[in-house]
């Protein structure tokens, strides 16, 4: 996120696009609807399915899946013909209006009717309430990234914020909702291909000589392959051993009888756990790790906050920290790692990680610190580019319109789209140790009642779900939530995983697979 | 500014009410209905106070302070009218303590030992009414409910799943789930907030029923491992047991102010579960583990690794990070694959 929390109720409008929000943020969905419905903000939700949060907003609608760049093009045409857009900010702090200018001119609201399903009278009133707000902020999740125009969508979000002069201010920005307790932290940690800590590029000659200086060794300037393009290698044979901490790529991963060969032709699988999960069992050797109530440490939230966690039970048996099963490692490697605590290790990342180097544990205290936080003194980072973008001005790109990899056809003819629900996590491992959370949530399929009725199935049967990778038995959830030739499957479940039925179609930029998109069909079982 | 509580000058914040500024100079004035969050309902009158200048008794959860307020909490007229409202609680409902998990934390129970109240001296017969056990995580004992209206304000006006609120009138009055289903078969979501701000034993999280009482367990601030919004917890640990016994949201904290979702709050059984992993694990020839100690599976990765990384070079081996471990654990892997394994084959499962 580019902005904080606390500051969501600052808004007068929020577009929240490609997040169900109540389901997979409800925390952040509660102050939402509290700004909604005692304060002075306005939602639009813009979703496939009608989601929880549409009953809270002012404006819902339903696009296609795989339209955004579209209706946000949209948007920025009606915006800009009408005037709504923020001159001064385009004209004093961005770059490459004229060009995005020209490319929205032909999404006219019938244009993005025919493509997105969005009505044009909606679009209207969709663009007026956005444009004219003082402050609006944006608010996605997986729902605008994992599509093949990824990257095209995301940048899309930037455009509009840009547009509109919401960037840099309290209560605007665009704040993606990250969807795992420290998928931030793992990322500024360098858990990334190409990027060493706080995205310093790998192949930078300065930072090269920097962590090379600073680890004491000569380190390699090729910069790695993404998670998505390891899988196909190691399919190829070219890669040879995996090593796996605390992920679970056998559900998580699109097309899973692709990934299951893929582990399966490695020479060396090591995975490193809590349980013997779906992956784990592939594995030569399985190292038992801790849960986060087992072990000291800071995990980053989704705006920027990094905060303290502290040891609450003991792990079982011997099952270590993580960091002691590294240092064991590299130890045995040859090297001669010395830290006797999380505090020792956080220490060594402040002194090669800028936007951390001014935070201690005694400063995280009760509150954390939002980063960037480059010094001692410095009060850390609630909102992103006030005044001036980290880059300078800011780019406004010109985002052509790109159709999803699968659409339905005659064979395929409804849209299959995944994510999660409320009472279940990511691939299961640590939710579906609970009882009653199962109790609560099972594996099911959403189907609109139009679609159930032509396959002739009623709530609670079975229904089987195929694409081209696979099929999939699982429950019918019958909702009028969900359009008319869209099926919606949440992916926590391995005794139905969606992604046994998802494409391996990857953005070409950021590898990230188009889940949200692919053509299946129903049939009753 | 200055103001005098029980004749002793004390400092307070402007646009403080007289409970808070009682609260932050360490005076107990009892109350049931106000909670920082949802805010002065002036309902229980438990918090009267007399204020100096002003007719009749005044709630201190709803008056602010002004400079040189003179306030008096314990007086004869005070102390008279909060024993009648606490007596008139004690004998409607059953508040028995024994057995109740909120024992050591209840505030109707903090407010009659602090007027030497053992129990309702008044004999209404108020029928007895079924516990609500419909629901999988929260435990509802109407019993005990003193109708303070806190879970109706949270559920509306906090965490605004508007599924709870009030149902008929007088002696009749009750909480109830939409229209008055039994609350696992109503649309809540479970959160728990109810429970967590509850006063009373009459929301409880009912996995943590008899498990320990308050006062048994260690209280550990931790940030919740699921989604990435960072709710702050707060960890009830039975140390001995070593074992969680409930987790709490933690009030006021940036991310959350104590507001937590389902999993964050009762999704913590695979945390202790059975089939965790207790010692490393070496795959046999035909596809069984063995349990292994950690030098042996130490020195088989390391052996493995430097095999195929002098017959293959390092970018054959591929290093899968985690988004549910520390930013410490992720630092020390990504380390380890560049500093001593030689690749910038690092990535984790932030896309899926």
């Amino acid at each position: 996120m580019t902005n904080d929390i606390a500051g969501l109720d600052k808004s007068d409008v929020a577009l929240i696009i490609g997040s169900d929000t109540s389901e997979a943020h409800p925390v952040i969905a509660a102050r939402l609807k509290k700004a909604a419905r005692k304060g002075k903000l306005k939602i639009i939700v813009i979703d496939p399915k009608e989601i929880r949060m549409a009953d809270y907003a002012e404006i819902y609608t339903c696009q296609r899946p795989g339209t955004d760049v579209a209706v946000l093009n949209g948007m920025m045409h009606l915006i800009i013909k009408n005037g709504w857009e923020d001159k001064k900010f385009i004209e004093e702090r961005c770059e490459g209006y004229e060009a995005l200018k020209e490319e929205v001119d032909k999404f006219t609201p019938e244009y993005v009717e025919r493509i997105s399903g969005i009505p044009a009278a909606t679009l209207e009133k969709i663009a007026e309430l956005f444009g004219k707000a003082e402050t609006a902020a944006l608010y996605y999740a997986m729902g605008i990234t994992q599509h093949t125009t990824g990257i095209d969508n995301v940048k899309s979000t930037a455009n509009l914020q840009m547009l509109c002069g919401n960037m840099g201010k309290v209560g605007g920005g665009v704040n993606p909702l990250r969807g795992q307790s420290n998928v931030q932290g793992a990322c500024d940690m360098g858990g990334l291909p190409n990027v060493f800590t706080a995205y310093q590029k790998v192949g930078d000659a300065p930072v090269q000589e920097k962590f090379e200086r600073f680890w004491g060794v000569s380190l390699s300037d090729k910069p790695g392959i993404p998670m998505t393009v390891a899988f196909d290698k190691a399919y190829d044979g070219e890669m040879k051993a995996f090593y796996i901490m605390g992920e679970n790529p056998m559900i998580s991963d699109p097309d899973l009888h692709h990934a299951e060969a893929a582990l399966k032709k490695l020479e060396f699988l090591v995975v490193e756990d809590i349980f013997l999960t779906e992956t784990a069992k592939l594995a030569d050797v399985v190292l038992p790790a801790s849960t986060y109530a087992e072990k000291s440490g800071t995990f980053t939230n989704t705006e920027r906050r990094v905060q303290l966690l502290f040891e609450a039970v003991k792990a079982p048996g011997e099952a270590k920290h993580d960091w002691q099963i590294h240092q064991m490692l590299a130890n045995k490697m040859g090297q001669n790692w010395n830290f006797g605590n999380a505090r020792e290790i956080f220490e060594e990342i402040r002194k090669c990680t800028p936007s951390y180097a001014g935070m201690t544990y005694e400063r995280l205290g009760f509150n954390g610190l939002q980063w960037p936080c480059p010094t001692e003194e410095h009060p850390g980072t609630p909102v992103l580019h006030i005044g001036k973008f980290t880059r300078g001005l800011g780019l406004m790109t010109a985002i052509p319109f790109k159709a999803p990899a699968e659409m339905p056809d005659a064979d395929y003819p409804l849209y299959l789209t995944t994510g999660r629900i409320l009472q279940q996590f990511h691939t299961g491992t640590m939710s579906r140790k609970s009882p009653g959370l199962n109790n609560l949530a099972g594996p099911h399929a959403m189907i609109s009642v139009q679609d159930a009725e032509a396959i002739g199935v009623k709530n609670s049967e079975k229904v089987k779900v195929t694409t081209r990778r696979g099929s999939i038995v699982t429950t019918a959830f019958i909702t009028k939530r969900c359009p008319k030739g869209t099926v919606y499957v949440p992916f926590h479940f391995a005794e139905a995983p969606a992604n046994a039925l998802t494409i391996n179609a990857l953005d070409p930029v950021a590898k990230i697979p188009e889940y949200k998109v692919c053509a299946c069909k129903i049939e009753k079982v | 500014m200055q103001i005098s509580m029980n004749g002793t000058s004390i400092g307070a914040k402007p646009g403080q009410t007289i409970f808070q500024a009682a609260r932050d100079n360490g005076i107990f004035i009892p109350t049931l209905c106000y909670h920082d969050k949802v805010g002065a309902a002036g309902k229980c009158r438990v918090c009267v106070v007399e204020i100096e200048g002003m007719n009749g008794l005044q709630t201190s959860c709803s008056v602010e302070v002004r400079e040189g307020m003179r306030i008096q909490t314990r007086t004869e007229k005070v102390i008279n009218a909060q024993k009648l409202v606490v007596d008139l609680l004690l004998s409607t409902g059953t508040h028995d303590c024994i057995a109740c998990d909120q024992n050591g934390k209840c505030e109707l129970q903090n407010a009659a030992y602090y007027l030497g109240l053992e129990r309702g001296s008044l004999n209404y017969g108020v029928p007895e009414k079924d516990m609500d056990e419909s629901s999988e995580f929260v435990f509802v004992d109407r019993n005990k409910c003193i109708s303070c209206g806190r879970c109706v304000a949270a559920c509306n006006g906090t965490v605004v799943n508007e599924v709870l609120d009030f149902k008929y009138r007088g002696n009749k009055v009750d909480i109830a789930f939409d229209d008055d289903l039994p609350m696992g078969k109503s649309s809540c979501v479970q959160c728990g907030e109810c429970s967590q701000i509850c006063p009373v034993g009459a929301i409880t999280d009912r996995n943590s029923r008899g498990k320990a009482r308050h006062w048994e367990v260690e209280k550990v601030y931790s940030v919740c491992p699921y989604c990435g919004v960072g709710c702050k917890l707060e960890l009830h640990v039975d140390r001995k047991a070593n074992k969680i016994i409930r987790v709490n949201g933690v009030e006021g904290a940036p991310t959350n102010d104590g507001m937590l979702c389902v999993k964050g709050r009762y999704g913590y059984d695979f945390v202790g579960h059975e089939e965790r992993l207790r010692n490393p694990l070496i795959k046999n020839p035909d596809g069984t583990f063995r349990d292994a100690s950690w030098d042996e599976a130490i020195d088989l990765v390391s052996r493995k690794f430097f095999e195929i990384k002098s017959k293959h070079g390092a970018d054959s081996i591929m290093g899968m990070c985690s988004a549910k471990a520390t930013n410490e654990e992720n630092y020390t892997f990504q380390k380890l694959f560049r500093q001593v394994i030689g690749t910038n084959n690092i990535d984790h499962c932030a896309r899926l």
